[in-house]
């Protein structure tokens, strides 16, 4: 391993050296890169983000022309066929991947918003507020999430993408907040930290300049853990039914495709597209978590990568 | 024994939060059910009958107490499960429908859950063992694959080759067509053909997520000093992976046990929902679809029982095979 800025000890926490914020996120980026398997994830989300930001381009047919033949299986002109209103399928799949990654990072912001708020907070203070906040985090982390976001939405008025987001978002931070709070709750009596608290440091600049570059791995780990599990909720929920159909998304899509009895007919590609795009984006965040799980836990690095 | 009491209270507690969450929900959301339902059958624009609105407020049980009374009300009958009558399966009970339901989901679910946690947690540490080797990187990238798909489509793409083409396992159901369930040796041996492939499709996907735990675990342990003295001893290597580290890596994949079940219940939910199998989760489908609020709520409130309680079985799973936690030291 090379030496850097930050030095990880043996119980996968860091060592009182404070590194700047340029140095590790370089530091970060370096070692994803050198690892074989984030490599992958990192060379896969940018094909898919790639693909968001182009896919209206990209696309053969518009979205809104249903004036193919309805129900079509796949051919040389309609890649992966036609859905029952005669549009083309590969078109929306391209459409889709806006909207769908874009419910994805936003899950997984406001998630990570939310986890640092309530983790880092209960992590750094003690007492009832700590105990109380606990409580929240493991009440919410037991609660199984997609019954009580089918409540949600079922009861929320109207049915739109931003609200799928939100109330995904406000219901994926407990994971996150309970890791953030066990490493804050470590780092709070490392000697850097205390030093910094009698030199008369006030307690938001301990957290942003001394505990927060510490845990930066741990913080985007979670963000990327949130993404994925956001996005497979708003999939599931939209293939209920519980999100807007309107909107082109991978997740309206399978909607639809059930809607149709699309295997029936022999339309795999309708199917089998959108799930595939979103197991192979799900892999890449899972894959580049791999590269964080390594930077924050060193003995897990491989002898040969 | 404190231990056994704080987890108790934890239990009740998230129990609480349960309830109180399913009494605000519905009447913290703007507009009133009644007249929502009063828009729908008459069209919009309508003038509202107020005697009608009165008579679908009653038959709904909307009362115009004030919130605190309202929720001593709704405690009492939560705690005699008593939820109301079903709209849409009209005249049978909440409870009934639940009743119905639930013993396929505990069945199928309970099933494919601990079998998805023995497999996912023996080829962790498998992969932890021979880490880096051909056998680790398969797996490993496998059930990075399997974690990021929906149980549901996974779901979708087994019934389409394993039934529609191959004709292997039935499409739908849980038991064949005009039968009723009997303690015949024919009817179990049909529910079991027709389980088969949604436990097969939960086992899958479920696998990763414990595999992968268990394989940062064991190699978090390996490092320990206990294990290179163990080694050092002479003993086998198969011995010390078995009994020096993996005793002490599955600890926390039993805290994660508890804690992934609700992802578990709810990936499984979904899967019902595709081979409409008449548990929970299709039932809760059919109350969304339908809109039929007062069994959705009942439903929402038994899964989240089934998951405390699950998740305080293995609580106290934890006490037997972790003795620091009976001394009441962790």
């Amino acid at each position: 391993m090379n030496t850097t800025t930050v030095q990880v000890s043996t119980n996968g926490s860091v060592t009182p050296t404070r590194p700047a914020w340029a140095e590790v996120w370089l530091m970060i980026i370096k070692t994803l890169w050198r690892n074989r398997k984030s490599r992958v994830g990192l060379i896969l989300l940018a094909v898919f983000v790639f693909v968001a930001c182009t896919g209206h381009l990209l696309a053969p047919y518009s979205v809104n022309d249903s004036s193919f033949a309805t129900s079509a299986g796949p051919s040389a002109r309609h890649w992966l066929g036609t859905t029952q209103a005669g549009q083309d399928v590969f078109s929306e799949l391209l459409v889709g991947t806006a909207s769908s990654i874009i419910t994805s990072f936003s899950v997984g912001a406001i998630a990570t918003i939310l986890a640092m708020l309530i983790g880092i907070t209960s992590g750094y203070v003690t007492g009832w507020l700590d105990d109380v906040l606990s409580f929240i985090t493991n009440v919410f982390l037991v609660m199984p999430g997609l019954p009580l976001l089918i409540v949600l939405a079922s009861y929320a008025p109207g049915k739109n993408l931003v609200l799928i987001i939100f109330i995904v978002g406000f219901t994926s931070w407990p994971w996150g907040a309970r890791v953030l709070r066990s490493q804050v709750s470590t780092l709070r009596t490392r000697d850097f930290v205390i030093a910094a608290r009698l030199a008369g440091d006030s307690s938001t600049r301990i957290l942003v300049r001394e505990i927060l570059p510490n845990m930066l791995s741990l913080v985007i780990a979670g963000f990327l853990g949130s993404a994925l599990f956001g996005l497979l909720t708003a999939v599931g929920l939209e293939f209920l039914g519980l999100g807007d159909p309107s909107q082109v998304s991978w997740g309206s899509m399978l909607y639809w495709a059930q809607n149709a009895g699309a295997l029936m007919n022999g339309q795999w590609g309708w199917i089998l597209a959108p799930g595939l795009c979103i197991a192979i984006f799900g892999m890449s965040l899972v894959l580049i978590n791999f590269g964080f799980d390594e930077i924050s836990n060193p003995r897990l690095r491989g002898d040969n990568e | 024994m404190r231990y056994f009491a704080r987890r108790f209270t934890f239990l009740i507690g998230t129990l609480w939060v349960a309830i109180t969450l399913n009494f605000l929900i519905p009447r913290l959301m703007p507009g009133n059910p009644a007249s929502v339902m009063m828009a729908k059958f008459m069209g919009r624009g309508q003038p509202i009958n107020p005697a009608a609105l009165h008579a679908i407020e009653v038959m709904l049980g909307i009362s115009h107490a004030s919130l605190m009374s309202q929720y001593w009300q709704y405690l009492g009958q939560v705690v005699r499960f008593n939820f109301g009558l079903s709209y849409t399966q009209f005249p049978y009970s909440v409870r009934y429908v639940i009743g119905q339901a639930l013993p396929w989901t505990l069945g199928l679910v309970g099933l494919s859950t601990i079998l998805s946690f023995i497999i996912g947690t023996g080829l962790g540490i498998l992969a932890a063992w021979r880490r880096n080797k051909m056998t680790d990187t398969i797996v490993t990238s496998l059930s990075a694959f399997t974690n990021a798909f929906p149980y549901f489509w996974f779901a979708l793409v087994a019934v389409y080759f394993l039934s529609f083409i191959h004709n292997w396992f039935p499409l739908t159901g849980a038991y064949a067509i005009g039968t009723s369930p009997t303690f015949s040796i024919g009817f179990i041996l049909d529910v079991i053909h027709h389980g088969f492939l949604p436990a097969l499709t939960i086992v899958i996907s479920s696998m990763g997520g414990w595999l992968l735990g268990m394989r940062n675990n064991m190699i978090n342990t390996l490092g320990e000093d206990y294990v290179l003295l163990a080694t050092a001893k002479g003993l086998k290597n198969r011995w010390v992976a078995g009994m020096y580290v993996a005793r002490n890596a599955i600890l926390p994949n039993i805290t994660g046990f508890a804690m992934a079940l609700g992802f578990v219940v709810a990936g499984s939910l979904l899967t019902e929902v595709v081979f409409a199998y008449p548990g929970i989760g299709y039932a809760l489908y059919n109350a969304v679809i339908n809109e039929d609020y007062p069994l959705m709520q009942g439903i929402f409130l038994i899964i989240v029982l089934c998951v405390i309680v699950a998740n305080f079985a293995a609580d106290l799973l934890y006490v037997l095979v972790d003795p620091r936690v009976r001394r009441g030291r962790a």
